[in-house]
């Protein structure tokens, strides 16, 4: 099986001539087109028909207009490719902010192994849910117009949103550049990019604390549309201390998986250290949601209304936040005590769908309760969601099985910057 | 529309005309004690209404004074941020013909509603897409009710705040217009807009936000709203807000057992440029009446205002903290290794 670990491009003699460089690298990608894999997988078999009736169904949406396949109407202009794609995909990308800042702000080596699968995973969650905004906009080929010339509506949290998305992936993409570079054997781009990382996580880090919380900002102006339990003029706080949590569950349940499908690109520390990282996040997670779960008690003593929890609505936000938040912040914390991982992934997967449900509370169930006719997202729509996935998921796949992502970096790498991804500090003796 | 409602649509501004509020009769009173041309609102409380003749006679005097005060027509004279063009509409007077419908839907080039059809009264309604206003009926504790929806043309729109290309757009004359080269579809102006008044071409592939322009470009060419100019009940009238909440105050004041004390859109959230007068409390006519007198863009600022400050110390301290807890036997970090000379790299390699 040593024939899964990537061969990295052997770029041929610096000295070499352009043109050969430049014919070897086209043909190195070229090689890299091609499966790595067995096609024939219980997951391949699924995603497939979805993204190519998502296509279709994108097909249909572009040129007859979004009413063709969602049940969006006057009366909720925003469903499920708003609150789910982007609102909950994001939140759950909240990892990777989370994990740089304690890497390379904070100098949290221990968490070195998992920093650069979390970085991949948070800008894939950005290309692709973030992107899902694109297949809502209704007349997207106007996207340029907040970025360029005149229109700056900069009034709008929206367009803070839009340039912070943007902005961030660019941060995200510098950030796990170094991979790119360790693939493509590019040793001179991997060292200036190397250098770029802390800037990179600094910016990034800056630009998901406000735009994590500006995604909740998004709906502080629907304020009499969203019942009142979940309506607060905190939800741009509280978006942003769940985003933390989101996305270290997301880290932890998503760990579990790789580590199964990609175990045998992992090398034997990464193995040893796993349950150690687990259980730290675990930890972490559960402080971070005793935060979340002392604003959310703030805010709804604030709020005055106690006399809701009566009513339906009062028992599904008691289930929210009793079920999914305080249930798996004792789990979490119940897991670091006996160190059990696999009640740390059971807690990871609670906290998830209460971040689920926190987001499409805000944005879909919550959001004008009172009406008769309520929204439901029609087949359609979900197709399109679980496309975006897959594609999503295809491209971590195709992405890990080549770069240096869970294995561990080439050699030469490891020589310029100690162990790759690392920050590693050599005193100044060896460099000279 | 007769001469008289005109007339008062440019009526005097009271010095206390913009602070004032109609809700309370205590308040109302403070209001129209001063002005001359109207009879004393005690007067007309112990008489328990004026007639409609004493009514117009009040209107006659007013309007005199206000031709020879401004001397010219509200038309003509632009609309301002301080005092924006605006509609009153008195549902009092509404007797439901939606002949506002029509001229509306002719005005703007949509199709044209079917207006035999009563059926339509059946279910309150929505603007559309295809409709800009919307007659609606509702029966309340004084019988039926008609009440136009349309846009409100907000002083401080939830809409244009929430807009991140300025596609809607706040016109200093008083409408809130859609500019079609700017938007992008992202409906947040539809998530923001407090009344629900914007409605969105779902079922096109180039789809428009469509709404109640307060006919800006026959304002720009010194005309109405199509809707004002042809409501045969003179139940829309056309002018500059300020004017408009005098003579809703006025008519309040003449016949008080006639209206609720309430002008609707005078103070909700920051103000719109539409007006209502109702003869019963405006949440039996399909109103929210929960919205509360904060302009919708409050309650994003706070927000807006905390990011350049975010932007200014986060990194600031996040970068403090990184050097503050280099370990100090490893002085050197890799940003400044690129630095150092490339060839010792390829010379290694």
């Amino acid at each position: 099986m040593s024939t899964l670990r990537p061969k990295h491009s052997p770029a041929p003699d610096a000295a070499a001539p352009t043109s050969d460089r430049v014919r070897h690298l086209w043909r190195f990608l070229l090689g890299e087109l091609k499966p790595k894999g067995p096609l024939l997988t219980w997951f391949n078999a699924i995603s497939i028909p979805i993204m190519l009736l998502g296509a279709v169904l994108l097909w249909i949406r572009f040129t007859q207009g979004l009413g063709a396949i969602t049940n969006l109407s006057q009366q909720v202009p925003w469903g499920l490719w708003i609150g789910f794609d982007v609102v909950t995909g994001v939140a759950f990308a909240g990892g990777a902010y989370v994990l740089t800042l304690m890497v390379y702000v904070l100098r949290v080596e221990k968490f070195h192994p998992i920093v650069r699968v979390t970085v991949l995973n948070g800008l894939l969650a950005y290309i692709f849910y973030a992107g899902a905004l694109l297949l809502d906009l209704g007349r997207p080929w106007a996207v340029i117009n907040p970025i360029i010339g005149n229109s700056f509506g900069v009034s709008s949290v929206l367009f803070l949103v839009a340039w912070h998305f943007m902005l961030y992936m660019l941060a995200a993409l510098l950030e796990f550049s170094p991979a790119i570079a360790e693939w493509l054997g590019w040793r001179r781009a991997h060292r200036i990019l190397n250098g770029l990382t802390l800037g990179a996580v600094i910016f990034g880090v800056t630009l998901s604390v406000l735009h994590q919380s500006g995604l909740g900002a998004l709906y502080l102006m629907a304020k009499g549309k969203i019942h009142p339990l979940w309506y607060s003029e905190f939800i741009p706080v509280l978006f942003l201390v769940s985003s933390v949590f989101a996305g270290l569950s997301l880290v932890v349940f998503e760990g579990a998986i790789s580590r199964r499908v990609f175990r045998l690109r992992m090398s034997p520390e990464h193995h040893s250290q796993h349950d150690d990282i687990v259980l730290s996040l675990a930890r972490i997670s559960a402080g971070a949601m005793f935060v979340y779960l002392f604003l959310k008690l703030l805010d709804f003593v604030h709020g005055q209304h106690a006399a809701l929890l009566a009513t339906p609505m009062g028992a599904w936000y008691l289930l929210e936040i009793l079920g999914f938040v305080l249930l798996p912040c004792m789990l979490f914390l119940r897991a670091a005590q006996r160190r059990s991982t696999r009640l740390a992934l059971v807690a990871s997967g609670m906290a998830l769908v209460g971040v689920l449900l926190n987001r499409l509370n805000v944005t879909v169930i919550a959001f004008k309760w009172y009406e008769p006719v309520r929204y439901v997202p029609s087949w359609q729509e979900v197709v399109v969601t679980l496309a975006v996935i897959s594609a999503e998921i295809w491209a971590f796949r195709w992405i890990v099985n080549r770069m240096p992502v869970v294995s561990p970096p080439p050699e030469w790498a490891a020589e310029d910057s100690g162990a790759a991804p690392a920050l590693k500090y050599r005193p100044l003796e060896t460099e000279a | 529309m007769s001469s008289e409602h005109e007339a008062s649509a440019n009526g005097p501004r009271g010095p206390l005309a913009e602070d004032a509020t109609a809700r309370a009769p205590a308040a109302a009173e403070r209001d129209g004690g001063p002005r001359p041309t109207e009879p004393g609102p005690p007067d007309a409380r112990s008489a328990g209404a004026i007639d409609r003749r004493s009514f117009l006679m009040t209107l006659g005097a007013a309007a005199a004074a206000a031709t020879i005060g401004t001397g010219r027509a509200a038309a003509e004279t632009p609309g301002s941020e301080e005092d924006p063009y605006a509609m009153l509409v008195d549902t009092t007077r509404c007797v439901g013909c939606r002949t506002c419908e029509a001229s509306c839907a002719e005005a703007n080039g949509l199709p044209p509603p079917d207006m035999m059809d009563d059926a339509v009264f059946q279910k309150v309604r929505n603007p559309s897409e295809t409709q800009f206003t919307v007659v609606n009926r509702f029966q309340t504790s004084k019988g039926e009710v008609f009440v136009k929806r349309q846009c409100m043309h907000c002083r401080k729109p939830a809409c244009a705040a929430a807009c991140l290309t300025r596609a809607m757009l706040k016109t200093t004359s008083g409408p809130v217009v859609w500019r079609e080269n700017k938007c992008m579809g992202c409906r947040f102006c539809m998530v923001s807009c407090p009344f629900d008044r914007l409605a969105f071409e779902y079922h096109s592939a180039v789809p428009r936000i469509r709404k109640c322009t307060m006919c800006a470009a026959r304002l720009k060419d010194g005309g109405k709203p199509a809707c004002a100019e042809n409501c045969p009940a003179e139940a829309i009238v056309f002018g500059r807000r300020s004017a408009l909440l005098e003579e809703a105050r006025r008519r309040i004041l003449a016949e008080p057992d006639n209206y609720v004390h309430q002008i609707y859109g005078e103070q909700e959230v920051g103000g719109t440029s539409w007006l209502y007068l109702a003869s019963v409390p405006f949440d039996q006519l399909g109103f929210r009446t929960d919205l509360g007198e904060t302009p919708y863009p409050k309650l994003t600022e706070g927000f807006l205002y905390a990011v350049p400050v975010i932007f200014a110390t986060v990194p600031a301290l996040l970068l403090a903290i990184n050097r503050a807890t280099r370990p100090a036997a490893e002085p050197v970090v890799p940003e400044t290794r690129h630095e150092h000379p490339e060839t010792e790299a390829l010379a290694r390699a």
